[in-house]
């Protein structure tokens, strides 16, 4: 897609100027995210995951550079996608593939599947399986942090499919009106399932809509985990600051799928592989690379991650099947400690 | 006991609540400035502020979710819907977020939230204004539906509703809020549990289950009844989730009959959960099978004869209560 369209601002790739350990510590990040991701592939096609899975993989990079932008005590919001910004934020590949298994060591013991984990402990406050439901949520817990005068913010995830459905204009509308302590972050993988933003948008510049909610907003690539980093801090901060919400649209591309279950002919190898040029974890191995890691470094590294995910998979194989009382147990909450 | 409005007992709830816990907020379209549309928060702006008495755009999906965002990081936001009619256009946050969360979180997450408002028939509103929504409500687990039918139940329950940590949809009506009944004294506080029935009046010749606004045609019709020599008992759930018709299968072994007189149409719902329990449960107690006499299967028109057709009546509830009687 030609980067001159509407009012983009492209950063240039590489700048600003990474870190060594920093960018090695997000570099595991985002490789244990995309062998996880495969593994998982792998395990539904064997029968062990039902439901529904939404691979991650070709859009790690804006998870772990959105966490490493953020603080502990923020809160983070997701949609169906959601296994990429819950191993970023620290839940383990146990937990995560547990959960995909059905089983009771599950992050959602077997409540939630692929679509809603959640990690409370960490602030993950879940995946959402209702194209813009989960909007309106995250502005919720913004007005929570301003409502209570807490140093918090909250970042929320959609795809571009969302930008279309009221749930996303009266979050935004609200979260404007109130300035709100909150970062919207689009996830724009070009395709909502199938059809392309071009026929789904009147706009091809997405950002444009933050104007309409008088936020600020922002647009920018979305392989280069430092750049990402950087800018959702901006965002992050200004949201801190109480200087209101940001609406950040964030160039990106999924290499499989919608889900499982599509086979994505409605788009061509040639543009697959041409998107696969800019694959972030290739990205960050070639700038590791050229900040003088060793090669061998990273294969070992690679080699520690699928060890890692191996286990996750051993662990969740032999977990303990979902609960029934688990199950009859959460559809109410206890009244007793109100 | 005091003798105070419905409207004015909802308000005490919310007044009482909020003096109570900060963490209880009140958001809606012009419940602050406004006063409310139907006067429920009058003087709650006032006393609580900006902060914590808000008015919203006309945006019920939006603000809906933002209360069920903020429930589930520890506040206890009550929600006005102006009508429970445009609770429809955030029937995705009340069903699939706000219903779901505890249970999808495993636990980890509560939405302890109030959604209040008018439901069913005003007068003459039409057919987009005059839902009875208790059906899309009450099926749902995960919710809690009270429906009040007088003063005392609505300050009562509400106030319970509050403290409650799990989100409830509270049914209200357009035409109880000027509805005057007693409530206890102040200074004397009463929350009213969710899911016990209420013995309205006792009789020994036929049960009627009913609840909302339809309750004070069916006393209407009980009185009647009495006249003519039939004593009916009337029997109040106050909440449609959780249901306990525990008094309900108690009375039908004592008159074996039943009538279930209620808003909503026909098909489905409360009423028809009720019959099912009722026929199950006391099957060998009944001399008649159980009636409904329940808002007609159509959508509410405008012209006021055609409206009082369609709701119930106190002469369909004496019809029916006779017809299970034999005494037609």
């Amino acid at each position: 897609m030609a980067p001159e369209r509407g009012s983009c601002k492209l950063a240039p790739v590489g700048k600003p100027v990474p870190d060594e350990d920093h960018l090695l510590k997000q570099y595991r990040s985002m490789r244990t995210i995309r062998r996880f991701e495969e593994e998982a592939a792998r395990n539904y096609a064997k029968g062990h995951i039902g439901g529904f899975l939404h691979l991650y993989i070709g859009q790690e990079a804006i998870a772990v550079g959105a966490v490493d932008a953020l603080q502990p005590q923020d809160y983070i919001f997701q949609t169906y996608r959601d296994h990429g910004i819950a191993l970023a934020r620290g839940m383990t590949p146990e937990s995560a593939m547990a959960e995909l298994f059905g089983k009771d060591a599950g992050c959602s013991r077997g409540m939630g599947g692929s679509m809603h984990m959640f990690d409370v402990e960490r602030n993950f406050l879940g995946g959402w399986a209702i194209v813009g439901g989960h909007l309106a949520l995250a502005a919720g817990t913004a007005f929570k942090a301003k409502y209570n005068q807490e140093d918090r913010v909250t970042i929320c995830f959609f795809g571009e499919g969302s930008t279309n459905i009221g749930g996303f204009h009266e979050a935004m509308s609200l979260a404007g009106l109130w300035k709100l302590p909150i970062v919207f972050v689009c996830e724009n993988n070009q395709y909502a399932m199938g059809t392309p933003l071009e026929r789904t948008s009147a706009l091809d510049d997405l950002s444009i809509k933050a104007k309409g909610y008088a936020m600020v907003g922002d647009r920018f690539e979305g392989h280069d985990v430092t750049l990402i980093e950087e800018r959702l801090g901006e965002a992050v901060d200004r949201a801190r600051r109480g200087d209101g919400p940001t609406f950040v649209e964030i160039l990106t591309y999924r290499f499989r799928g919608h889900s499982m279950s599509d086979p994505a002919k409605y788009r061509t190898r040639t543009e697959l592989e041409q998107k696969k040029q800019l694959d972030p974890l290739q990205v960050t191995h070639a700038q590791l690379i050229e900040l003088g890691v060793a090669e061998s470094q990273l294969d070992d590294l690679d080699l520690e991650i699928d060890e890692l995910i191996d286990a996750a998979v051993k662990f969740a194989e032999e977990a303990e099947p979902a609960r029934e009382e688990v199950m009859l147990g959460t559809v109410y909450a206890p009244e007793d400690d109100a | 006991m005091r003798e105070i409005r419905y409207r004015e007992a909802l308000r005490e709830a919310m007044l009482e609540e909020m003096d109570r816990d900060e963490t209880v907020f009140l958001m809606g379209e012009e419940v602050g400035h406004y006063q409310g549309a139907y006067k429920v928060s009058e003087g709650l702006l006032d006393r609580f502020g900006e902060r914590r008495v808000i008015d919203t755009p006309i945006a019920e999906a939006g603000f809906a979710g933002v209360g069920i965002g903020a429930a589930m990081v520890g506040l206890r936001p009550i929600i006005e819907f102006m009508t429970w009619n445009f609770s429809f256009v955030a029937f995705d946050q009340i069903i699939s977020n706000a219903a779901k969360i505890h249970q999808m979180s495993a636990g980890a997450l509560r939405v302890p939230i109030v959604f209040r408002g008018p439901n069913g028939a005003a007068r003459q509103v039409a057919s987009q204004h005059s839902h009875a929504v208790a059906p899309f409500y009450a099926g749902v687990p995960g919710l809690y539906v009270c429906q009040p039918s007088t003063p005392r139940d609505a300050k009562g329950l509400l106030k319970t509703a509050i403290r409650s940590n799990n989100p409830v949809v509270f049914l209200e009506g357009e035409t109880l809020y000027g509805l005057k009944g007693e409530v206890p004294d102040e200074g004397v506080e009463e929350l009213i549990p969710f899911g016990v029935s209420k013995v309205a009046r006792v009789g020994s010749d036929c049960t009627i289950v009913t609840w909302g606004r339809p309750y004070h045609v069916a006393m209407a019709a009980a009185d009647a009844l009495a006249k003519d020599g039939i004593e009916c008992e009337v029997i109040d759930p106050r909440t449609l989730r959780p249901l306990d018709l525990e008094p309900v299968i108690a009375s039908v072994a004592k008159t074996n009959r039943c009538v279930v007189v209620h808003e909503h149409w026909p098909y489905g719902g409360p009423g028809a959960e009720i019959v099912d329990q009722v026929q199950r449960r006391a099957f060998d107690h009944l001399d008649a099978p159980v009636e409904r006499v329940s808002g007609l299967d159509v959508p509410m028109p405008y012209a006021l004869n055609l409206e009082e057709y369609v709701l119930p009546t106190e002469e369909r509830v004496i019809d029916a209560v006779k017809r299970v009687s034999y005494a037609k």
